[in-house]
């Protein structure tokens, strides 16, 4: 019997009779993390790390039945041995480990190497069967270290600053737009978006600190935020409301503008190479710590990543699943689709 | 290069004239001269020769990076440039070498001198010293094209602005064919060479689309009336029997065009024209597609001379006697053309025709008519307007003809470059051919950008391949295609070209059985 299959629900693992991150409504459903297009609506029940449970609660609903878990922690579901294990992508975000009959599975979801210093860091987990996503699986994407990345960011709010010009970063509310809040700490005065500041409580209700900051109301006048930091999910870019900001300088973060064209495309004032997911050293290097006989590659670069993963002797194969969406999608302005 | 990599980035980031402005005026205040020179040069297209192939570029970054040719490719499709490619695939530099940009095209320009091992070795080591965005500049450089962000308009504005001179001025002075060896940048901008460049041509005045053509006619006698022509827009340069020819982009075409080349030796006195250059046999007009024959070709065979006949039409004259007539009336202008033309041989150019008609019922008729003799349209000219730089509302207007139409369907889609390297703009389109579907136009522009995603989108989930940069989709997504012109090719596999296809509409109110066919987009040929 094969231990996880690819069905039109989702992910299914065969002898456990759950799905993992299913796109259409089933009776149980383990969440990597808590992203639109991983976590969706309609499942009787939901597993998720616990740091997920709230942030399902704020974006599902409060009423839908959940149970928490903790990383390495393990249950047996009809006689799977399953367990959730970091995977750096956002707070709760997890790989999930499958083990039965001596057969070893992880689906990872979504996930990263860097430390970006708010989701637990990414911890390999040895497998025989391995599915990766491959949302940045072409060799041109390499992200600086997290130090540099901080460190340009608030260099550009302090330059914005002696142009009198406000700082307006536009990041994902669940996980970017806590990464942005970091790395500008201390530099000037921080507000954000109502959508942002839900997921905020979400991450402080499982003691996450997070800098100091103020809600904006954009139905008030906002001429006070005048060379502040304002922070601002992808869906209000080229809205009236982010109009109303005074003096504002843009900059759009997300892996996609490592390339010039993209970031012309958007023609915002900054664009900062910053992501939630691998780059290509981290997608192999990741891939090579599982020691997996066999890579099922998901979302992204399917087809070239898995053509290279068999090219270097890692048998591979691409699956068609419903996350993420292909590049022009991820900076497009559905809120909860990831960068 | 700090200096001129701020400035790209600058360019890069916005799309506000007034900020791409700031940008400019910054990096004259921060650059020295030869490199504000090196970088008007660069913007003008005056670049040096190529000293190492893009084959070679190429095979050092994948032999240094190890990444294979078909990955090598894959990310060159990702990402729609070659120098940023490589800069991009490239490790973290290992140092900083610090060079203005005067000396780096120093170097480059020694390169060509170099052998094939002494060219690897500079190129890996600057490579290797250089951050991201200067590696990328480098590599630019290295080719010499650079699409710098900021239209010709917007430079010389920039210019005129900082160094307070009128902008016609500036854009006289950098035109023509000045080197940095032997430039001092304030001299040129301020004019000090012009008269020394016997080739400098003056900026083509330009028309506007009309947009309100009654009130426009009220007073119809104070406008002159020509048709409006669809070949290469020219300027004729007679100084001191030296002869030149010029096309609307500043390039030098006098090699292409003997024939005019030859009628104007023959012409008294010194003088600037300007005029359309046509395929013209029999006098008659012939459609755009046997012009195009004569375009582009290092050598002109005697065949090609015999098979494209061509002529020119004078429209107007902008210097004789190194008198600059710019200012003067149409009205005037037009008098001394005519004395022009008539003291001389005529065998392959002429006079533009002025067209007249006793009012606006009669001159809408002629516009109608003008498609049958391969003419775009009509030009009105006041005859009091003098001959401005570019384009100025008011004095001379284009009224087109109608554009052709056809709804044809989105077959193959391919990503674009630069600015759009994220998304799929070029687009190939078909129309039906029996029970087929033919290729009709290639198209690129005409959709905004959030239908140019949403084109994107449907791509990614109804492309046929994988791999390369070229998507094969579902026949499902009707366009309305407006264009120019169309004859018969033997280029095409439909057997026609169109001529300026654009997106006119997405007809999403229609489905692949309404699209056209091929046999009625072949009734459109006259």
């Amino acid at each position: 019997m094969r231990l996880i299959q690819f069905r039109p629900e989702g992910i299914y693992c065969v002898p456990g009779k759950f799905y993992i991150d299913p796109w259409r409504p089933v009776d149980l459903a383990l969440i990597t993390h808590g992203h639109a297009d991983h976590a969706r609506w309609g499942m009787k029940k939901y597993l998720c790390h616990h740091f997920t449970v709230p942030i399902l609660q704020s974006r599902i609903s409060p009423d839908i039945q959940v149970q928490g878990i903790g990383y390495n922690e393990s249950i047996s579901i009809n006689g799977v041995n399953v367990s959730f294990h970091p995977a750096g992508h956002i707070i709760g975000s997890a790989q999930i480990r499958m083990e039965h009959k001596g057969k070893i599975a992880v689906v990872s979801g979504d996930y990263k190497l860097q430390d970006d210093g708010l989701s637990t860091p990414f911890e390999p987990v040895k497998c025989h069967e391995y599915v990766s996503e491959s949302t940045f699986g072409l060799p041109i994407y390499q992200w600086k270290s997290v130090e540099k990345q901080n460190s340009e960011m608030a260099d550009w709010v302090i330059q914005n600053q002696s142009y009198q010009k406000t700082s307006v970063f536009v990041g994902y509310s669940l996980g970017k737009a806590q990464r942005i809040m970091k790395a500008v700490e201390g530099t000037a005065p921080i507000y954000v978006h109502y959508s942002i500041h839900k997921l905020n409580e979400a991450y402080k209700s499982v003691g996450i600190q997070l800098p100091e900051y103020e809600v904006l109301d954009f139905r008030e006048d906002v001429k006070h935020v005048n060379q502040g930091i304002v922070i601002v999910p992808p869906a209000l870019v080229d809205s009236n409301v982010i109009r109303k900001i005074p003096n504002m300088a843009y900059a759009i973060c997300s892996g996609w503008m490592t390339v010039r064209g993209a970031r012309r495309w958007r023609s915002a004032d900054a664009g900062f190479a910053i992501s939630d997911h691998a780059d290509w050293n981290d997608l192999l290097t990741a891939i090579k710590m599982t020691e997996a006989e066999k890579v099922y590659v998901t979302h992204g670069q399917t087809a070239v990543f898995s053509k290279y993963l068999n090219e270097i002797g890692i048998e591979s194969e691409e699956v068609k699943t419903e996350f993420g969406e292909e590049e022009d999608e991820a900076v497009s302005n559905k809120e909860g689709g990831e960068v | 290069m700090r200096a001129f990599a701020t400035l790209v980035h600058a360019l890069d980031s916005t799309n506000k004239t007034t900020q791409k402005m700031e940008a400019v005026h910054h990096f004259f205040k921060e650059a020295d001269d030869k490199d504000k020179l090196w970088f008007l040069a660069l913007f003008s297209g005056r670049r040096p020769k190529r000293g190492v192939s893009t084959a070679l570029l190429r095979e050092w970054a994948k032999e240094i990076t190890q990444v294979p040719e078909w990955l090598f490719l894959e990310s060159y499709s990702s990402v729609g440039d070659l120098g940023e490619t490589i800069s991009l695939l490239l490790p973290e530099p290992q140092g900083y070498l610090d060079f203005s940009l005067a000396e780096w095209m120093d170097k480059i320009n020694l390169l060509s001198s170099y052998s094939e091992q002494e060219k690897k070795e500079f190129i890996i080591h600057v490579w290797n010293n250089l951050p991201h965005q200067e590696r990328f500049i480098f590599n630019k450089l290295l080719g010499g094209s650079f699409r710098l962000g900021i239209s010709t308009k917007g430079l010389i504005n920039a210019i005129s602005s900082y160094y307070n001179l009128e902008a016609s001025a500036v854009s006289h002075s950098i035109m023509g064919d000045w080197t940095v060896e032997k430039s001092n940048f304030e001299q040129l901008i301020h004019g000090e060479y012009i008269d020394s460049n016997l080739s400098k041509p003056y900026p083509f005045c330009l028309a506007y689309p009309i947009e309100d053509v009654e009130s426009t006619l009220e007073n119809f006698e104070d406008w002159q009336i020509e048709y409006k022509w669809d070949g290469i827009r020219g300027q004729v340069i007679k100084r001191n029997n030296e002869i030149f020819i010029w096309s609307r982009g500043e390039e030098l075409i006098t090699e292409q065009f003997p024939e005019i080349v030859e009628e104007i030796k023959t012409w008294g006195g010194d003088f600037v024209v300007d005029g359309e250059i046509l395929a013209i046999a029999n006098g008659e007009i012939l459609n755009f597609t046997a012009l195009q024959k004569r375009l582009n070709r290092k050598v002109l065979s005697k065949k090609i001379l015999e098979e494209v006949p061509i002529g020119m039409f004078l429209y107007d004259i902008l210097e004789f006697n190194h008198q600059d007539l710019r200012n003067e009336s149409m009205q005037e202008r037009r008098k001394i053309l005519e004395q022009l033309v008539n003291q001389n041989p005529l065998q392959h150019i002429n006079i533009s025709t002025v067209i007249t008609a006793n009012d606006f019922e009669q001159l809408r008729e002629v516009r109608e008519q003008a498609r049958d003799i391969n003419s775009e349209g009509l030009m009105l000219k006041h005859k009091n307007s003098v001959y401005h730089v570019g384009r100025k509302k008011g004095d001379w207007w284009k009224w087109k003809i109608d554009p052709l139409t056809i709804d044809a369907v989105l077959i193959y889609a391919q990503k674009g470059s630069g600015r759009r390297s994220s998304q799929y703009t070029d687009y190939t389109f078909a129309v039906r051919d029996g029970e087929k579907l033919v290729t009709i136009a290639k198209a690129y522009s005409g959709l905004t950008d959030k239908e140019i995603q949403e084109v994107s989108r449907f791509v990614n989930k109804n492309a046929v391949e994988k791999f390369g940069p070229v998507r094969t989709v579902k026949p499902e997504l009707v366009f309305e295609i407006a264009f120019e012109g169309i004859g018969w090719s033997s280029r095409h596999k439909a057997g026609v070209a169109l001529r300026f296809p654009r997106i006119l509409r997405w007809r999403k109110d229609k489905t692949v059985a309404e699209i056209d066919d091929l046999e009625n987009v072949k009734k459109l040929i006259k």
